[in-house]
């Protein structure tokens, strides 16, 4: 039972992290579209907003695998 | 380019390809070992993946026909405040073996633990042995040592005899990505003036965790395959020293950040000092946690992939599965560069945080 409810936390976790790096994928590419001149800074921002995301998610599903 | 990219295709085929062949047999192996000789009891997917990304006393490579293991046994040392320092092969162990009161617990919550065991051959759970073995992930961890050291300590003879003026065979390789490490990760986030004193850390992280990775993505021969930074002792240790070097290089500023935040009226310090302090805990802890999980979470999917095939117990499954596979293994080798990358950028951003002038 915990594990189900475990599996459906991961998949909500990964849900949320999904929205937010896509939101950022979308602006960076909108932001390189518009100053090509500025892609290296654009992607370096990117890069580290995704991490800190991604890290957000990673800890919900660290949470759920050891719930299992 | 394009023979390059073909080149690099052929590769990671090959690559993908030594990883089907060597899980594919120990999934056989495992799904007869649990079957018993009865086939129709379920493979448990769960237990196989988890014991290919756990550490291990022993190095298996191989179950034969008539059901020998081909392993490599690994060196077990361990200290109790009984019996004191004890040196034996794992050999010893194997199979759920008792030797000299030691054994490997293969059930519960202490599954791979080594336990001394009681009169009643039950685990003694008060009085577990430190460990201090040869693991897998430590033997993966010196040889990734000893590969860095071959790169570049042959790197710097080359310098001495050539000069920098014509890079040539490895420099040409290394020395955009150290200029990379310097100019995009040090320079940009720590400063020109003070970027200097970073950079040896720097570079090592970045390329420990880059060997460790993309050795990791290979499953064989033995010194690969290890799971090194997925093991959370491993990136847990790589935090401490980014935890480590950012507070003593912390200036006047940073402390005065923490302890006394300019602009916040002083009734709300008692609130502001605990988050702070919580703060800069929280940044190196998300570090480990994310290298381990990244990591993790690659291999644990390519072990899913393959096991379709024994879940399924159809040949018609593997080349979907194959597929599956070479993709995951091209995406991990971006994640095994992306990873260095971000554990070295967010270090250099926590280090420029302690170390920035006030303006």
């Amino acid at each position: 039972m915990t594990g189900t409810v475990a599996a459906i936390g991961a998949g909500l976790a990964v849900i949320g992290a999904g929205i937010g790096i896509g939101r950022i994928g979308g602006s960076a590419m909108e932001a390189i579209a518009r100053q090509p001149e500025a892609t290296n800074k654009i992607q370096t921002a990117m890069i580290i907003a995704a991490a800190l995301i991604e890290g957000a998610a990673l800890f919900a599903i660290v949470v759920s695998l050891i719930a299992k | 380019m394009k023979t390059k990219l073909s080149i690099l295709f052929l590769i990671v085929f090959f690559i993908s390809g030594i990883t089907i062949i060597s899980f594919g047999q120990e999934g056989h192996e495992t799904a007869t070992a649990t079957g018993h000789g009865e086939a129709d009891e379920p493979f448990d997917p769960s237990t196989f993946i988890m014991d290919h990304i756990a550490d291990s006393h022993e190095w298996h490579l191989w179950t034969k026909k008539n059901g020998d293991h081909v392993a490599v046994y690994l060196p077990v040392i361990l200290y109790s405040r009984e019996k004191g320092l004890d040196v034996f092969s794992s050999r010893k162990l194997a199979h759920g073996d008792t030797y000299d009161g030691y054994r490997i617990e293969e059930e519960g919550d202490l599954k791979g633990i080594i336990v001394s065991v009681n009169e009643e051959g039950h685990a003694d759970e008060a009085n577990i042995p430190l460990d201090f073995s040869i693991t897998k992930a430590v033997i993966g961890l010196l040889f990734s040592c000893i590969i860095g050291l071959w790169l570049f300590l042959s790197l710097s003879r080359s310098y001495k005899k050539t000069g920098i003026s014509h890079p040539r065979g490895i420099q040409s390789f290394l020395e955009p990505i150290i200029l990379f490490v310097r100019d995009d990760i040090a320079i940009s986030n720590i400063g020109i003036h003070k970027y200097e004193k970073y950079m040896p850390y720097l570079l090592t992280v970045f390329f420990f965790i880059l060997i460790n990775n993309l050795m990791g993505l290979i499953p064989f021969p033995p010194p690969f395959g290890a799971n090194v930074t997925g093991n959370i002792a491993v990136t847990f240790v790589l935090a401490c020293f980014t935890f480590v070097i950012t507070q003593f290089s912390g200036n006047k500023n940073y402390w005065r950040h923490t302890f006394a935040t300019p602009g916040v009226p002083f009734w709300l310090l008692p609130v502001m000092i605990p988050v702070e302090l919580i703060g800069i805990i929280s940044k190196p802890f998300a570090l480990m946690i994310r290298l381990f999980a990244n990591i993790t979470a690659g291999h644990i999917i390519v072990l899913s992939l393959i096991c379709l095939i024994f879940i399924f117990k159809s040949v018609a499954v593997a080349p979907v599965s194959i597929l599956f596979v070479i993709f995951m293994d091209c995406l991990e080798l971006l994640v095994a560069f992306l990873q260095a990358y971000v554990f070295t950028l967010l270090s250099a951003l926590f280090i420029s945080l302690a170390v920035q002038e006030h303006h």
